[in-house]
C-alpha cells in the first residue's frame, strides 16, 4: 500500500482534475456567490458606519450559504457508480480519503470566498479598522472548522434519507460556536478591536474537531 | 427489577409532590421579582437534569462505539430523548419567566442560549436517528453524540464570552441564594432527577421490546420452513 | 486444467453466516467452504441473498451472526490486498479516461506511480479487450465496456479472489463471451473466482461448480447446470 500521504495527495489531485475539467460545477457555483452577495446587499443597506457592525455576520452567513452548497456535492462522484464501495474493498485507509476531501473542498470554498470578499467590501463600502492579515488567519480557521465537519457530516448523510437537507441539518448546530466566534472576530477586526480569545476559540475548535473527525471517519464509512 | 418499577414510581411522585410544595408554597417569596420568580425552581432543575442526560448519552456513545453492545445505544436514544425534552422546559420557563419581569420575551442570556443550543445538537441528533436505516444508525448517531458532546464546552465559553462583552438581563439570578431557596431548588433537582430516571426506564423498557418484536420478526422468517424439495435433497445426500 | 498434486486449499470458509436488515433475513445461516483455483457460479432469483453474501465476502456487509473467513482472515481488512471485487455498477469515475482511472485506482493498492505503474494498469486494461491509450471518459462507453473496464480494475492488484457481482449484465454478447473466456483463463493461472449472476448460460462448461441459493441459503451445489434441471424436473414429477 501506498504511503497514505501518497493517497490523499492522489485523491485531491483527481478530485482537483475532474473539477477543473467539468468546469459547470465551479461556474455555478462561482455564479451562485455571486447572486448571495448580490441579494444580501439588496437586504441590508447599511450606512459604512453600520455596515463595520454588522458586515462580519452577513459575510459569514454568505459563507455558510457557499459552504453548504458545496459540500452536498462533495461525495456526488463517489455515490454515481457506487466507487465509495472500491474505496472501501481496497487496503487504502479511509483517513487518507476524508482529508483529501477535506482539503478539497477548503480549496473549493475558499476561491468562492475569494470571489465573494471583493463584492462585499465594494458593496457595503466597507473599510477595515484592524490588520488585514488577521482577517485572512480568521477567514482560514473559520472555513476549515465548517469544512471539516461539513465534509464529515455530509458522508453520514449520504447513509440516510432526504441527504441535502441532512448536511446543514446536523451542520448548523454543531457549528454555532464556531460561527459566533468567527462573526466576533470579524466584526472586532473590522472595528480595530481585540479578536484574539475568539481566533483562539476557532483554532481550538478547529483542532479538536479535526482529530476527531478523523478518528471517527473510519467507523461512519464502513457503518452499514 | 420489575416489581421496582411501581414503588420507585410512587416515590418519586410523592417526591415531586414534596417538591412542588416546597417550591410554590414553603420556599420565600422573592424581593423584586414576586411569586413569578417560583419559575426558577422549574427552570434551574431542568437545565441541571437535561445536562446529566446529554452526559449519559456521552457517555453510552462512547461505550457503543468501543463495546457494540446494542444496551448502550438503547441508553444513548432514551437520554437523548428525555433530554431533549428537559431542554424543551428550559426553553419555555425561560420566556415564561423574563416576559412579566423585564418585559421580553427572549435574551441572550447564557443558561438559555446554551440550552438552545444543546437543544439544537441534540434534536439533530433524534433527525439523525430517524432518517437513517435501522442497521447504520447506532454507528452514525454515537459518533455525532460524540462531537455533540465535545461541542459543549465551546457552546459555554463562547457564550460566556459572548456575553461579558454584550452583557444581557441575567435568568436565574446572578449573586448568591437565599438559603430557605437552596433547599427548594436542590429539592426540586432531586425529584426531577428521579422523575427523568423513570421516564428514561420505561423508555428503554420500550424501546427493549419493540427491538424483540423486531427480532422476532427477522428470526421467524429465518425459520419459515423452505417449501422446496431441493434443499430436502440436499440435506439428504450430506446425510 | 492442469492437475494440482496438492489437495486444494480451502480459501474462504463460512459458518452459519446470518444477514438481517432490519426485520428482513437476506441470508439464513449459510455454510460453505470454497477452494482455490475454481471458479464458481453463484446463481438464484432475486432476493436470493446472492448479492448480500458476495459484499459480505468482500467485507461491505458485516455479518449479523456466523463467522467468514477470506484467505483465513475474519477481518477483511487483513486480506484486502489480495481480492479484487467487481459489482453492476462500475465503480470508476464517469469523468475520467479508463487509464486514468487505474492509474488512481492503482495508488490504492500501492502499486506506484510512474512508469512501471503505468504498464501495469495498461497490461490490465490490454488484458480485457480494451485499449489502453483510449481517452474517451469511462461515461461514455458502452455497457460491455464499462464492465471490462471494471474488470481490469478489479484484476489491478493481481488478486488471489476474484469477487464479480453480475459482471454481464445489459452486456452484449462478444463482451460477455470475451469475459468469460478471460474468467477461465484466470481460474486456469490458479485465482479463486466468484461470480454472481442470473445468466447461468454464460458459465455453462466454464465453471467449475454451480452454487444454486434460495431464500437466503445456499440449496444445491452442482458440477453442472444440467444436474440442476434434472432435479427440478424431477422435483416438478413429484409435486
Amino acid at each position: 500500500m501506498s504511503a497514505p500521504s501518497g493517497i490523499t495527495r492522489a485523491t485531491l489531485i483527481k478530485d482537483l482534475r475532474m473539477e477543473w475539467r467539468s468546469k459547470d460545477a465551479i461556474n455555478s457555483m462561482l455564479f451562485f456567490s455571486l447572486l448571495v452577495v448580490v441579494v444580501f446587499s439588496f437586504s441590508f443597506d447599511p450606512t459604512a458606519e453600520e455596515s463595520r457592525q454588522i458586515a462580519g455576520g452577513l459575510i459569514w452567513v454568505a459563507f455558510l450559504f457557499a459552504a453548504v452548497v458545496a459540500l452536498n456535492q462533495t461525495w456526488a462522484r463517489e455515490l454515481r457508480n457506487q466507487v465509495l464501495d472500491a474505496y472501501r474493498v481496497s487496503p487504502a485507509p479511509a483517513t487518507s480519503l476524508f482529508t483529501a476531501k477535506v482539503l478539497g473542498n477548503f480549496i473549493f470554498v475558499s476561491v468562492l470566498e475569494a470571489l465573494m470578499t471583493p463584492l462585499f467590501i465594494v458593496f457595503y463600502h466597507l473599510r477595515s479598522l484592524g490588520p488585514a492579515w488577521q482577517l485572512l488567519l480568521t477567514m482560514m480557521l473559520g472555513t476549515w472548522a465548517l469544512v471539516v465537519n461539513g465534509t464529515f457530516f455530509a458522508a453520514m448523510s449520504i447513509r440516510t434519507r432526504s441527504r441535502e437537507i441532512m448536511l446543514p441539518l446536523l451542520l448548523f448546530p454543531i457549528s454555532i460556536p464556531a460561527i459566533l466566534a468567527m462573526v466576533q472576530a470579524t466584526t472586532a477586526i473590522l472595528n480595530g478591536d481585540s479578536a484574539r480569545f475568539w481566533i483562539v476559540l476557532i483554532a481550538t475548535y478547529d483542532l479538536v474537531f479535526t482529530t476527531v473527525c478523523l478518528l471517527l471517519f473510519d467507523t461512519i464509512l464502513n457503518a452499514e | 427489577m420489575k416489581k421496582l418499577f411501581p414503588i420507585l414510581g410512587i416515590l418519586t411522585g410523592v417526591l415531586l409532590s414534596y417538591a412542588l410544595y416546597q417550591g410554590l408554597v414553603v420556599a420565600p417569596t422573592e424581593q423584586t421579582m414576586g411569586n413569578v420568580q417560583r419559575i426558577f425552581y422549574y427552570h434551574v432543575p431542568s437545565a441541571w437534569t437535561a445536562f446529566i442526560l446529554f452526559f449519559v448519552n456521552f457517555g453510552a456513545s462512547i461505550s457503543y462505539l468501543i463495546k457494540r453492545k446494542p444496551a448502550a445505544d438503547i441508553v444513548a436514544l432514551v437520554s437523548a430523548e428525555v433530554g431533549v425534552v428537559f431542554c424543551t422546559v428550559v426553553l419555555i420557563t425561560g420566556p415564561i419567566w423574563a416576559r412579566p419581569v423585564w418585559g421580553i420575551w427572549w435574551t441572550w442570556d447564557m443558561r438559555l442560549t446554551s440550552t438552545l443550543v444543546l437543544w439544537l445538537i441534540y434534536m439533530s441528533y433524534l433527525f439523525l436517528r430517524s432518517f437513517s436505516s435501522s442497521g447504520e444508525t447506532p454507528v452514525l448517531a454515537a459518533s455525532l453524540a460524540v462531537l455533540g458532546a465535545l461541542c459543549v464546552p465551546f457552546v459555554y465559553f463562547s457564550i460566556w464570552f459572548f456575553r461579558t462583552q454584550h452583557p444581557q438581563p441575567v435568568i436565574g439570578g446572578g449573586g448568591s441564594i437565599a438559603p430557605s431557596m437552596l433547599h427548594a431548588l436542590l429539592i426540586n433537582w432531586l425529584a426531577f432527577s428521579c422523575f427523568a430516571f423513570m421516564v428514561c426506564w420505561s423508555r428503554y423498557r420500550l424501546e427493549v421490546l419493540q427491538r424483540e418484536v423486531e427480532q422476532a420478526h427477522a428470526m421467524r422468517s429465518l425459520e419459515e420452513p423452505s417449501t422446496s424439495m431441493r434443499e430436502e435433497r440436499y440435506l439428504e445426500r450430506k446425510a | 486444467m492442469t492437475d494440482n498434486a496438492l489437495a486444494p486449499v480451502a480459501v474462504i470458509t463460512i459458518t452459519n453466516l446470518i444477514k438481517q436488515f432490519g426485520r428482513f433475513a437476506a441470508l439464513r445461516g449459510v455454510t460453505a467452504e470454497f477452494v482455490s483455483g475454481k471458479l464458481y457460479a453463484i446463481l438464484g432469483d432475486n432476493g436470493a441473498g446472492k448479492t448480500t453474501l458476495l459484499r459480505t465476502l468482500a467485507g461491505l456487509n458485516r455479518p449479523t451472526s456466523g463467522e467468514v473467513r477470506v484467505l483465513g482472515a475474519k477481518d477483511f481488512r487483513e486480506v484486502s490486498g489480495r481480492v479484487g471485487y467487481m459489482a453492476h455498477p462500475s465503480l470508476l469515475y464517469d469523468e475520467m479516461s479508463g487509464m486514468e482511472n487505474l492509474r488512481y485506482f492503482a495508488q490504492l493498492y500501492g502499486i506506484g506511480g510512474g512508469s512501471s505503474g503505468d504498464s501495469r494498469c495498461a497490461q490490465a486494461i490490454l488484458s480485457v479487450g480494451l485499449d489502453p491509450l483510449l481517452t474517451r471518459p469511462v461515461g461514455q462507453y458502452s455497457q460491455g465496456m464499462k464492465q471490462r473496464m471494471s474488470l481490469a480494475r478489479a484484476l489491478l492488484n493481481n488478486p488471489q479472489i476474484l469477487l464479480l457481482d453480475e459482471p454481464f449484465s445489459n452486456v452484449d454478447g462478444t463482451s460477455a463471451r470475451e469475459m468469460t473466456r478471460l474468467l477461465s483463463a484466470l481460474r486456469d493461472q490458479g485465482k479463486t473466482i466468484f461470480v454472481v449472476t442470473h445468466q447461468a448460460s454464460l458459465l455453462d462448461g466454464v465453471a467449475d461448480e454451480f452454487v444454486w441459493m434460495e431464500s437466503g441459503k445456499i440449496v444445491d451445489r452442482t458440477r453442472t447446470i444440467a444436474a440442476r434441471s434434472s432435479q427440478h424436473e424431477l422435483r416438478e414429477l413429484q409435486k
